[in-house]
């Protein structure tokens, strides 16, 4: 009897989990999903989706505004990516090679800080430094370079807590082996380190990328005039009203980055199966042809 | 030889140099000093057609005096109408800028709160489901954050409008008879705030729950404890690490959140955010917007201090 109730519980138990993770996940996939079927209606209607028809991506490709600020936000999300990987490197390799030097503690709280300070924070307080500059050398004007030096600020914190985990994890013995062969330490860091850390790398840039395509808040206050992002423009329209060319531009993003990942996830089971095939391969090597000494 | 081995450490030294100063200079340019500018900025006059970036310094010869200017600040906390000008008067916290960090820090308890009603199960359930189908489950919590923020927040928009799909289902179901403004109030804000601040929760809670032994639980249930106490008095407190970072991983971006009270917020829910944002481009008064952010800083620093007290703790505590 009591073996049966607690069998109930249990049932009860599993059949709860399901069903609070399926309606979490409908929480979170509803906006998506609106989003893709709205692109498709025939009339701005929000509400009633009144029939199937492509006009809104035609909106979208004939708004001059969305497709600039298209290129623009690519271009600022590649350099923001790519600098943010190199600053994030020379962070993650300070906090987890150099342990001992004057101001670590100052270093570590400024990496970090970015991660948990309001956006509306650091655009307000570079915006101030940037004026400043600009003041007194009478260079950057507002615009491109200022938002990118603002996304990369907070790009490189993510980026080094992405490579700064992966960096501890790399076996130390591997560099200290490339060094008593004789490499000098700038090649042992691009010949073993590197290539160790390269899908922590790959990660970072994605995030950071992601982060900078994303961004708005920063965008907001650096931007100058004439110059505007994606988002930008996407918010200034959020602003005004319903605008399904947005929901256009949504559904195109989406599909481009769950191609984006679907390949990444591809890619990287046909690395692990290869890796697996690999050392499956070494250890049957190794049985067929004993080592002469140990047998000895 | 030893000149050359003396060379090499010199070399080393220097590329060791190099790599700490790269950072280093970079965070201390863009990160550190807009915080000294903000700071001295909040400080200086307001007044019309003044200078802000103006030197603080006046030297005149023989004698100099530093301008400092506490007005901002006093404005943010009272009513210079009603109130005595420049002193604690009768209009301490009637400002619109109070009221503004009271509605932010309420919003930004209530999205933490709900997060962690959401969350918690939603992580408890990832971190017992089957191993074999844990990555693909966390994959799609992940997923739409890779999906642009801003989108994601306007299709709310859409959901949530008078004659938004929620209301038309709702009223095709019989459920209401007339549609409920639910866009435009703090129901559509919350709801805003809770979707996009939810997998912050989640994942800190799950990488917690998921490395808990949960032979624990067994073993209080043979010693008689029910399911649901064993929950309270084992699975709660093992997991408050992770319901303390994911609490600060929500609460602080929410206090200074811009976007979605402008998207989906009413009229009467200013937070601070946007009061700065006003401050700043609207009325052009950048030493009050400034001294408005410094007073966030401190309001968020206070959790951040809680927080680190809390992790460094619990990071001893692995050590021993």
């Amino acid at each position: 009897m009591k073996s049966q109730t607690n069998l109930l519980l249990r049932f009860a138990e599993n059949n709860l989990g399901r069903l609070w993770l399926g309606l979490v996940y409908l929480f979170l996939y509803i906006p998506l999903f609106f989003l893709i079927i709205f692109s498709f209606n025939s009339t701005r209607q929000d509400g009633v989706f009144t029939g199937f028809s492509l006009r809104w991506y035609q909106a979208l490709l004939s708004d001059s505004r969305l497709v600039e600020g298209f290129f623009l936000s690519l271009k600022v999300a590649l350099i923001t990516g790519t600098l943010s990987v190199v600053l994030g490197c020379f962070a993650a390799f300070v906090l987890v090679r150099y342990l001992r030097f004057t101001g670590r503690t100052l270093f570590y709280g400024m990496v970090n800080a970015p991660l948990v300070m309001p956006e509306v924070i650091i655009g307000l307080s570079l915006l101030l430094l940037m004026v400043a500059v600009q003041r007194t050398l009478g260079w950057p004007d507002r615009g491109f370079i200022t938002i990118v030096t603002g996304h990369t600020l907070l790009g490189m914190a993510y980026a080094t807590v992405v490579i700064q985990s992966r960096l501890s994890e790399v076996d130390r013995s591997l560099e200290e082996a490339a060094m008593d062969l004789g490499c000098r330490p700038v090649q042992v860091f691009f010949l073993v380190t590197l290539p160790n850390i390269a899908p922590a790398l790959v990660s970072a840039w994605l995030l950071t990328f992601t982060l900078s395509f994303d961004d708005v808040v920063i965008s907001e206050f650096l931007s100058g005039p004439g110059v505007t992002t994606l988002p930008q423009v996407i918010f200034s329209y959020a602003r005004r009203g319903v605008n399904p060319s947005i929901y256009a531009a949504a559904t195109l993003l989406i599909a481009a980055v769950s191609l984006g990942i679907i390949t990444y996830s591809v890619l990287m089971l046909r690395r692990q199966k290869r890796l697996d095939r690999e050392i499956s391969a070494a250890t049957r090597s190794e049985q067929a042809f004993p080592d002469p000494a140990a047998a000895g | 030889m030893k000149v050359s081995s003396w060379f090499q450490g010199f070399l080393f030294n220097l590329g060791r140099r190099f790599v700490i100063g790269v950072p280093y200079v970079w965070l201390l340019l863009f990160f550190v000093l807009p915080f000294l500018i903000l700071l001295r900025i909040s400080v200086t006059d307001m007044g019309n057609g003044v200078d802000p970036f103006a030197p603080l310094i006046d030297a005149m010869p023989g004698s100099w005096r530093i301008k400092l200017r506490h007005e901002n600040y006093f404005s943010i906390f009272s009513d210079a109408a009603q109130g005595a000008v420049g002193g604690l008067g009768g209009g301490f916290g009637n400002t619109i800028y109070m009221e503004a960090y009271a509605i932010s820090l309420k919003y930004a308890l209530l999205t933490t709160l709900s997060c962690l009603l959401i969350g918690y199960p939603f992580a408890y359930f990832l971190a017992r489901s089957r191993p074999s189908v844990r990555p693909a489950l966390l994959m799609l919590v992940m997923l739409p954050f890779w999906t642009s923020f801003l989108l994601r927040v306007y299709a709310w928009k859409g959901i949530l409008a008078d004659q938004g799909v929620l209301n038309n289902l709702l009223l095709a179901l019989g459920i209401i008879q007339e549609p409920v403004v639910m866009l435009y109030t703090n129901v559509s804000m919350l709801v805003g705030m809770t979707y996009v601040y939810c997998p912050f929760m989640i994942l800190p809670l799950y990488a917690n729950l998921v490395k808990m032994d949960f032979r624990l639980l067994e073993a209080a249930h043979d010693l008689g404890a029910s399911r649901w106490k064993a929950f309270w008095l084992i699975t709660v407190p093992l997991s408050k690490s992770g319901i303390i970072a994911g609490s600060m991983l929500v609460f602080i971006p929410s206090v200074g959140e811009f976007v979605i009270p402008s998207l989906l917020g009413g009229a009467e829910n200013i937070m601070i955010g946007r009061v700065v944002w006003d401050e700043m481009f609207s009325s052009n008064n950048w030493p009050r917007a400034a001294a408005l952010a410094v007073v966030m800083i401190v309001l968020i620093l206070v959790p951040l201090a809680f927080y680190y007290r809390a992790s460094s703790g619990r990071g001893a505590h692995a050590e021993s």
